[in-house]
């Protein structure tokens, strides 16, 4: 049915920090900050759906009121038919949470024995819990540092850790706030890989927030913008890569400065004594022919390519494509 | 040298002045305690026909305000961040400062002090003074005397803890001493109950350790209770017990530092 | 529904305070030094009040066995509390300020419950050591005469005691979620409240008597029980069904305790972290 298959339900959704700052001795100076505004979509059952925006846009605002941690100011959110801040301990139970910037295990106890206290925390089936447990290790590598405190695990570790612990209870949405930040890119891309198996294996419905566009590009066929607490676009990602974000910078450091060069593929929008700024269409040139035609101009020292910026996708789809 | 001291002393002050709630809130409990404290005494020397040992219930009702207020000001539940910077290894940089460890501490603390005598020494005995008949120095120079009798206790208190949270540099646990420390401060220094009502044969011994120094001194001088030579000879215990601890605080300093030169961190 | 929950939660607690026993005591001798330490504190503030009390010859009309047993039925019950219901104390600096208390949000389980397992400390037993000894040998020299009925009311002033510490403990914690750095001052409401049930109620002015007598009921914990097992001398006057108010009594506080507990956490919920 319709109403099944709608995980999460979010109509006009709104809110309102009131920040007080002290103005003077005494006195204190309300203020009021929309941290997010008349929100409203829906995820069915088995999406993965990105969420995406630059720091401040009301990510993290948002996902602390599908988890229930915080109040809405106004509007109505439904998770798995519960309202979260009501419900709190009946929607826990259904979904996994990782937050990149927090942890949900216990800094002073092994990743082993998080595990276990997990299951007794979400009074899981004990062989539902072995056989989750012996396949996630497994695939997330975890048995080297299973006996090691999580205060003591590395960035990567602890978020290997931590995804696992979201999903042991096989919940039927896991929501990620940053997962990735702070991953080295082999991490990142492993993680991605692991969440994607989940979803197609599982059914696992994904809501995933971040800054970085490869988590999208590489995991989310829908994506959302939000910036400034309101959502500004809410589609598929393929469509958006073909208006948007058509666009890369090759930045080459040439062995001495030139003259702007005469690259077909691309055109050169600055220079800076020997290195210079080559923008090309992804559409009309892969970053393989650019470099290709860079290096047989001249000789190079080094070679980056700037990936576009959420900030500057979201001030392209200001000014319209 | 001076001037760099200076400076982290007022620095220490302002920091303190940050945490408002948090000292109201201090300050609030020392006020309760004080009047049960209070209360009690002077119901105690009110049964005795007046006095008890010699102390009237206005100066037993002072001696219960007087003290609750001392307690921050002495730090007399001590200050661990020494201790945590030590099993850490940041105490490595404190010690390539160009300022001795020992006196920068000094001074942070004694910054502190000065903060705590306005924030939860003062406000105890002026909720006091609403209820109780306190008993206030006189003649006025007896407040100049009594200042400095306050400053030799907290360097006091200062030097004793500066000794017992060096010890973590050879205890991976300090807990249990700073335990016994507080402790001993507690008793000793007349804070659950004045040493001068204890049994003549403890109230010797609590006279004889440092810990009185902290707040049974001080208040005492506060009440009178020393004149002509005798309130030199109090004055001196307090100097005399702050030197001897701040020595034994540069001495357990020195071994340290050797220790940790040799051991590498 | 609610009864499986709540076998659920004690299980959840009996998992989480057993492995931290078992790691507390992999570090036997640090446990057994500040065990002694809290044996000795708590001793320490018994030796003050025995000396306290040497100075005149009846504390109040009282003589020295039952103002010790008053002393026990003051603080035995609060060392029950410090073992089992202090740990809120934390959500303050540990769990609020920091904001980990999302953390605890986001798990199946009562926040409560899982700070009191978390934050569990066996070694504060110790505490309980000297008030015991004190009810020990108040009782023997009480001059009373005991039957199964008396020693019935000991165990439920001791258990409506505790009650209404442990309601004080959660009300103080709860203050917390409004106001993060008070915590100092609610230990005015905890660890005064001990302190001030330790002396006979008549010996406090009548403001204070009110305080402890009907804002807080603290004058339930010891002075009432007191007054009715030790047969001590009554000058408040305290009419007799007095004696069976203490677990009706705590029962309302900890009623309260939840209240504000609950609201505490809506608190939080509405603000954010």
């Amino acid at each position: 049915m319709a109403k099944d298959d709608t995980i999460i339900v979010l109509d006009q959704l709104s809110k309102t920090y009131v920040v007080r700052t002290r103005a003077g001795r005494m006195r204190r100076h309300k203020r009021e900050v929309p941290a997010v505004a008349e929100v409203s979509f829906s995820i069915q059952r088995g999406e993965m759906v990105g969420y995406i925006g630059p720091n401040g846009a009301g990510k993290s605002t948002t996902i602390k009121m599908i988890t229930g941690i915080l109040t809405p100011t106004s509007g109505s959110i439904e998770v798995l038919g519960l309202v979260p801040t009501r419900e709190r301990r009946r929607l826990a139970r259904q979904i996994g949470v990782v937050f990149g910037h927090r942890s949900q295990l216990w800094y002073d106890l092994p990743l082993s024995d998080s595990f276990d206290l997990l299951h007794h925390l979400y009074r899981t089936d004990r062989d539902r819990h072995e056989r989750n447990l012996a396949e996630f290790v497994d695939r997330l590598e975890l048995g080297p540092f299973m006996d090691t405190p999580v205060r003591q695990l590395s960035l990567g570790q602890r978020m290997r850790g931590e995804v696992t612990a979201a999903l042991l209870h096989d919940p039927a949405l896991v929501v990620l706030d940053e997962p990735t930040i702070g991953l080295d890119v082999v991490s990142k891309f492993a993680l991605r890989e692991f969440l994607h198996q989940v979803n197609d294996e599982r059914g696992t419905t994904v809501l995933l927030t971040t800054h970085d566009l490869g988590d999208i590009e590489q995991l989310c066929p829908r994506m959302m913008i939000i910036d400034g607490g309101r959502v500004l676009l809410d589609g598929s990602v393929s469509e958006f890569k073909a208006r948007h974000g058509t666009q890369r910078t090759v930045v080459v450091d040439l062995r001495e400065a030139q003259n702007p060069l005469d690259v077909r593929s691309g055109w050169v929008i600055g220079t800076d004594g020997p290195r210079q700024w080559i923008r090309f269409d992804r559409r009309k040139a892969s970053a393989a022919e650019v470099i290709a035609e860079i290096t047989a101009l001249a000789p190079v020292l080094d070679l980056t390519i700037e990936e576009p910026e959420i900030e500057d996708l979201i001030r392209h789809l200001y000014q319209g494509s | 040298m001076v001037r760099l001291l200076w400076e982290v002393g007022k620095r220490s002050f302002r920091r303190a002045t940050t945490y408002r709630l948090a000292t109201a809130s201090g300050a609030f409990i020392n006020t309760v305690f004080g009047y049960i404290r209070a209360t009690i005494l002077v119901y105690v020397a009110t049964v005795s026909g007046g006095e008890v040992r010699g102390l009237s219930a206005q100066e037993l009702a002072t001696f219960a305000f007087m003290s609750q207020g001392f307690i921050m000001i002495v730090g007399a539940f001590g200050s661990f961040e020494l201790p945590t910077r030590i099993r850490s290894g940041d105490i490595e940089v404190d010690l390539y400062r160009p300022a001795d460890l020992q006196l920068w501490e000094l001074a942070n603390w004694l910054g502190r002090s000065a903060f705590q005598v306005l924030a939860r020494g003062i406000p105890p005995v002026v909720l006091g003074m609403l209820a109780f008949d306190l008993r206030w120095p006189d003649p006025t120079w007896h407040w100049a005397v009594f200042g400095l009798a306050a400053v030799a206790a907290t360097v006091v208190g200062f030097a004793l803890r500066f000794c017992s949270n060096l010890l973590a540099f050879w205890l991976i646990d300090t807990r249990g001493v700073d335990q016994m420390v507080t402790l001993a401060v507690s008793f000793f220094a007349g804070l659950i109950l004045p040493i001068s009502l204890f049994p003549p044969w403890l109230e010797a011994l609590a006279r004889a350790l440092p810990f009185a120094s902290m707040i049974q001194l001080p208040v005492e001088i506060f009440l009178g209770l020393y004149t002509g030579w005798g309130l030199v000879w109090v004055i001196g215990q307090q100097l005399l017990w702050a030197i001897a601890l701040l020595l034994l605080g540069r001495m357990m300093l020195a071994s340290a530092t050797r220790r940790l030169v040799v051991q590498g961190g | 529904m609610r009864l499986e929950t709540a076998r659920a939660e004690l299980r959840l607690y009996r998992h989480i305070v057993g492995a931290r026993i078992r790691s507390d005591w992999q570090y036997r001798t640090s446990f057994f030094t500040y065990l002694s330490a809290q044996v000795i504190f708590i001793a320490f503030e018994l030796v003050a009040l025995i000396i306290l009390i040497s100075l005149v010859p009846k504390f109040g009309g009282w003589d020295r066995a039952e103002i010790i047993f008053l002393y026990a039925l003051a603080t035995l019950p609060f060392s029950l509390g410090d073992v089992f219901i202090s740990e809120v104390e934390r959500l303050a600096n540990t769990y609020v300020r920091t904001g980990d208390f999302d953390s605890v949000l986001l798990r199946p389980s009562s926040a409560l419950v899982q700070i009191l397992a978390l934050e569990f400390e066996l070694r504060r037993i110790g505490k309980l050591l000297p008030p015991a000894a004190a009810l020990g040998w108040a009782a023997i020299n009480l001059d009373i005469t005991w039957s199964a009925g008396k020693a019935g009311m000991v165990v439920l002033a001791l258990l409506g005691g505790t009650l209404i510490y442990s309601a004080l403990w959660v009300i103080a914690g709860s203050i917390t979620f409004w106001m993060v750095d008070f915590r100092e001052g609610t230990n005015a409401l905890t660890y005064g409240s001990q302190f001030a049930n330790q002396y006979p109620l008549h010996v406090y002015p009548g403001w204070i008597r009110a305080i402890m007598g009907w804002a807080l009921p603290l004058a339930f914990v010891a002075y009432v029980p007191t007054v009715f097992l030790a047969e001590t001398a009554n000058p408040l006057g305290l009419p007799a069904w007095f004696a069976v108010a203490p677990p009706v009594v705590a029962l309302v506080l900890i009623a309260v305790a939840v209240v504000m507990w609950r609201t505490g956490i809506r608190h939080y919920q509405s603000t954010g972290s």
